[in-house]
């Protein structure tokens, strides 16, 4: 039975990072149209930002999570000026460029701290096992799956309920006609590639306490960002809750019963073959074009 | 932009006549002759600065540029002074080769000190059988080679696990975890584990391989939840070391019921790690940077000294350095005329010194290296805390989980 209940957990935990990571680059993705391979070297900035806070002005992590969102912020908003307000519309650009903007990113902070393995501080209140019926956990991993599930809300409500939302949406639907109304859809990308990058760097954050932090450790998280969205539908946000949490119990529940190589074949497999017969991924947003 | 191009174009010309000046010489007989020139011993050194593996391999290059130095200094060998020719191999098999062959053809070393991984001691490996020079690894690895023209001064799975896999059982108790990293180290170091283990009647519950750089480990914690076993025998390898024991320690998992057993964490993975999660683990290795010996106390002062106070020496930097002073001493024993790699082979085969973990040996039949195991406990400060040391230095077997097969001065015997 614990283990169940664990098992259970486990999938949780790991749907949370998954979703945590993916839900960046889904709005990103969703809005502008923008696929951002630099992604996961948002996810690493936010990380060595974790790091730096740390080592530097010994922040703990609780109370670097605000800073390292704006921090991640302000350099997604800086390479939407830059660089990618200048490539709209033109797809296969924007993917050599955010891949060449992930490759300095990478060697920047090579050249600025090195190449070593870093890690940062568990939070003290967070750093135990709770028990959860019969099974134990870690609290830090259910604090990751709260803030998780917090953060999905915010971006639900903001998307939903504010003004800038309304805006939001009527770009996506069709930009041309939403210009002509007088929204400014350049303002619009440039928030909305930064609050992206935010969560990116805020997910980058809370995992650094659980996993390495290196220069190269954005590949892996964007691979995982962009299984997470081809399944979940690219245009919806509730396709990325519910994909990352399939893929999280689906990855969790395989890697419990083979082990971690296997699930991470049949995993891929599945999606593959899932996007075979539902090529728009598992939820899609109804838009008349 | 035009001129740009035409200097470019220059310096490639440049470039092709050296090149054709330098061919004829790799066909000349005599050319191994030119390797002693003007009180001169070119050797090639081979660690990448750059790339993936730059981390650790920067570490081996300063203790090798630092053994250099410090015979240099001395009055280098009978009067002649080492030359290291410095490559970056960038963390890449195919520049290793390149870099290889430049080191052996173009600058004629006698010898090259090179190579963390053993893909990259694997790509390099033709160069050199091929040229008959000499390739010198300080790395511990999975054994199963027996080239003539490699000398090997890390450890081979027999001499980490011989005194390490009894002691934990008889200390801990009789069920194993294996789990590794999938690739061909892990699952060789856990064919001869799984060997020790049946001859003193103990049991693995798994044995399964992570994908390199895997960082999820909450499934495989689950599964030591349900198992229990005694001991976790851990072959994880890079950012994923990093990765299992923070996440065992967030669990909440206990390393004194339940502890790790790892060949490869060193000062280095731990201080990636940090102390708190590393702490109450267990490593098996020749060397730790806490020995207790005059030679370490002197290879570390003069390490500090030389790279800066912060920094640490661990179990493949120690065989870096020591294995500068064991060229050395083949090199001294032979006549200027004959500085040759067919030569210094024959002239290291059997050579003793004491290196900074104690007495070492260069082994004539397969040119691995007797050492001395050592098990150390890692505690909260980064450091270990040794436990244990073999009684006796022990003898390097490459082929020990393959009884059938020997390595010997002739080559690789079937019996």
């Amino acid at each position: 039975m614990d283990i169940v209940v664990s098992q259970l957990m486990t999938g949780l935990s790991i749907a949370s990072i998954l979703m945590l990571v993916a839900l960046g680059l889904a709005i990103i993705y969703g809005v502008t149209g923008v696929i951002n391979l630099a992604h996961g070297e948002f996810v690493m900035l936010g990380a060595y930002a974790a790091w730096a806070l740390q080592t530097e002005f010994g922040m703990g992590l609780l109370a670097s999570l605000v800073p390292i969102f704006l921090i991640t912020a302000l350099i997604g908003w800086l390479v939407e000026v830059l660089v990618i307000r200048h490539l709209y519309d033109r797809p296969l650009d924007t993917i050599l460029a955010t891949w060449g903007i992930g490759v300095m990113a990478q060697q920047i902070v090579r050249l600025a701290v090195g190449g070593e393995l870093r890690y940062v501080q568990m939070p003290e209140s967070l750093s135990r096992s709770v028990t959860i019926l019969g099974a134990t956990d870690s609290a830090y991993r259910l604090f990751i799956l709260f803030i998780a599930l917090a953060l999905f809300a915010v971006t639900w409500a903001i998307y939903r309920y504010t003004n800038f939302g309304l805006k939001l949406r009527a770009i996506t639907q069709n930009r041309s006609v939403a210009s002509s109304f007088g929204i400014n859809a350049s303002r619009i990308y440039r928030l909305t590639f930064a609050y992206g990058a935010g969560i990116a760097g805020l997910a980058g954050a809370l995992v650094s306490p659980l996993k390495s932090v290196s220069p190269e450790m954005g590949t892996t998280y964007v691979v995982d960002a962009f299984m997470v969205v081809v399944l979940g539908g690219t245009q919806s946000l509730m396709g990325t809750l519910a994909s990352s949490g399939i893929l999280g119990e689906l990855s969790g529940y395989l890697a419990f019963y083979s082990n971690d190589t296997i699930a991470k074949a049949l995993v891929l497999l599945a999606i593959v073959v899932l996007i075979r017969f539902r090529p728009q991924g598992l939820f899609t947003a109804r838009v008349r074009t | 932009m035009n001129k740009d191009r035409r200097s470019f174009l220059k310096a490639t010309a440049a470039l092709g006549t050296v090149s054709l000046v330098g061919f004829p010489h790799i066909w000349s007989k005599n050319a191994s002759l030119a390797r002693a020139a003007d009180g001169q011993i070119k050797v090639g050194v081979l660690f990448s600065l750059t790339g993936t593996t730059a981390i650790i391999e920067e570490s081996l290059n300063k203790a090798t540029i630092m053994a250099i130095e410090e015979i240099n200094a001395a009055g280098g060998i009978n009067g002649m002074e080492i030359v290291p020719v410095v490559e970056d191999p960038a963390s890449d098999p195919a520049t290793f080769a390149e870099k290889a062959r430049k080191l052996v053809l173009s600058d004629k070393c006698v010898s090259v000190f090179g190579s963390y991984t053993s893909a990259s001691r694997k790509a390099v490996l033709p160069v050199f059988e091929k040229q008959n020079n000499l390739y010198w690894y300080p790395t511990l690895y999975e054994g199963r080679e027996c080239s003539k023209n490699v000398i090997y001064t890390g450890a081979v799975p027999n001499q980490q696990q011989d005194d390490f896999i009894p002691w934990l059982v008889q200390k801990f108790g009789k069920r194993w975890y294996l789990i590794g990293s999938n690739y061909i180290y892990p699952k060789e170091e856990n064919n001869y584990c799984k060997k020790l283990l049946a001859e003193l009647g103990a049991e693995v519950v798994a044995e399964e391989y992570v994908p390199l750089g895997h960082s999820e480990f909450s499934s495989v914690i689950n599964k030591l939840k349900a198992e229990k076993p005694n001991v976790i025998f851990s072959t994880v390898v890079g950012d994923s070391v990093v990765a299992l024991h923070r996440q065992y320690r967030a669990a909440g998992l206990d390393p004194d019921t339940m502890p790790m057993a790892s060949l490869t964490t060193s000062e280095n993975e731990v201080a990636a790690m940090g102390g708190d999660a590393a702490a109450g683990h267990f490593t098996s290795a020749p060397y730790f940077m806490v020995w207790d010996s005059p030679e370490n106390h002197k290879f570390v002062d003069a390490y500090k000294k030389r790279w800066g106070a912060d920094k640490v020496t661990h179990f493949v930097s120690e065989p870096s350095y020591f294995q500068i002073y064991l060229f050395k001493q083949a090199v001294e024993k032979l006549a200027g005329s004959d500085i040759t790699p067919n030569a210094i082979r024959e002239a290291v085969k059997g050579q003793e010194l004491v290196a900074p973990q104690g007495k070492v040996r260069v082994e004539p039949e397969n040119l691995h290296t007797w050492l001395w195991p050592k098990i150390g406990q890692c505690q909260a400060d980064g450091q270990f805390k040794i436990l244990k040391q073999s009684d006796n230095w022990l003898e390097p077997d490459p082929y020990k989980a393959y009884p059938n097969q020997k390595c010997t001065a002739e080559g690789l015997k079937e019996i």
